[in-house]
């Protein structure tokens, strides 16, 4: 695998602290989707969606994300909500698929289990899409992720009953077509190009190759 | 049309509550940490997902669904990151089981960095990240 070229790119933040030991602060433009969440836990614990106590779990959200500010998240500013539609429900039925396969193999092949570690150098430059591939990939059962290399947005993660090369190949295949389905759904303008690019005329009509 | 929705919640809760008894059974028999942890954090995703659907439709109330959904966003959102640094701290400490590995990738990458740094990798982040730059003088 060659290492990709290691500058800084503007999907990629700081850390929390920069090398002068400041803190970034987050902007109203990238904190919203944590108020809007925090505002939704409030009225959720409550069990109360009215004006009024959403106007107060606003005030109360403005407040905890002022007096423990997190480190901001550069949002790739394009989303697709028919895309997020379609990966939320393919989705459920991976993970349905998958759950009946890790249940199979526990019970099966039980002791004789063998699994791999592969690393997968994604396409994206955007840490909140390695981000996302990785919980994806987490959350359907048979993989997970076990260390990232974030300067060349590189997973390397943890596959069960895997007992080939093509079988890695396969994996690695299928961790690279949940990246495709995020950068359609969330990817930054840029990158989406790039996938339509990469995947041709009709790339949103072509089945995964599993 | 109740009881259909009865045997709707019934069958969502067995359902729900087989996933961690594979879980559980997983846990006994997959041989080593790391396949372990398959079993320990998955059944969260579907099962969870299956009781809470059923308790929903059980108690016939909206005002629980942003609830159940909230508590099933958040086992989302954490259980992946559990999963991640317990198996990246069991990798590292080296408790991993290397005979059930049909292809270690990381191990590499891991040894490669060790030989260009000195340093034997059992704690040290091998990411090129801003963090480990700004430690070189």
């Amino acid at each position: 695998m060659q290492p990709k070229d290691l500058t800084p790119r503007d999907q990629r933040i700081d850390d929390a602290l920069d090398t002068a030991g400041v803190r970034h602060r987050a902007t109203f433009k990238q904190e919203w989707p944590l108020l809007l969440l925090l505002i939704f836990v409030w009225g959720a614990l409550w069990q109360d969606f009215s004006v009024g106590n959403l106007l107060f779990g606003a005030i109360l959200s403005i407040i905890i994300v002022n007096l423990f500010p997190l480190p901001p998240v550069v949002l790739p500013g394009r989303i697709n909500l028919w895309y997020c539609l379609k990966l939320f429900i393919w989705f459920i039925g991976q993970v349905f698929a998958a759950s009946v396969h890790v249940a199979w193999v526990a019970v099966a092949r039980g002791r004789k289990a063998r699994s791999a570690l592969i690393a997968v150098p994604l396409r994206t430059e955007s840490d909140l899409i390695v981000m996302t591939v990785g919980h994806v990939l987490t959350l359907i059962p048979g993989s997970f992720v076990v260390d990232v290399d974030r300067s060349s947005s590189t997973l390397y993660l943890h596959y069960l009953d895997v007992n080939s090369d093509a079988e890695v190949e396969k994996a690695r295949a299928g961790i690279r077509d949940i990246e495709r389905r995020l950068i359609m759904a969330i990817g930054s303008p840029d990158e989406y190009e790039a996938i339509k690019a990469e995947e041709g005329p009709d790339f949103s009509a072509r089945r995964p190759a599993k | 049309m109740d009881f259909f929705l009865e045997i709707v919640v019934a069958v969502l809760l067995v359902v729900g509550s087989l996933m961690s008894l594979i879980a559980g059974i997983g846990l006994i028999t997959f041989p080593d940490l790391l396949s372990r942890m398959h079993a320990a954090t998955k059944p969260q995703v579907l099962g969870f997902l299956l009781l809470f659907a059923g308790l929903a439709i059980h108690l016939r109330s909206w005002i629980l669904v942003p609830v159940l959904v909230l508590a099933w966003g958040l086992q989302l959102l954490t259980a992946p990151v559990s999963a991640h640094m317990i198996g990246r701290a069991g990798y590292r400490t080296k408790h991993v089981a290397k005979e059930t590995l049909h292809v270690d990738e990381l191990k590499k990458v891991i040894s490669k960095h060790s030989e260009a740094t000195g340093n034997t990798g059992a704690v040290r982040k091998i990411e090129g990240s801003k963090a480990d730059e700004n430690e070189k003088p």
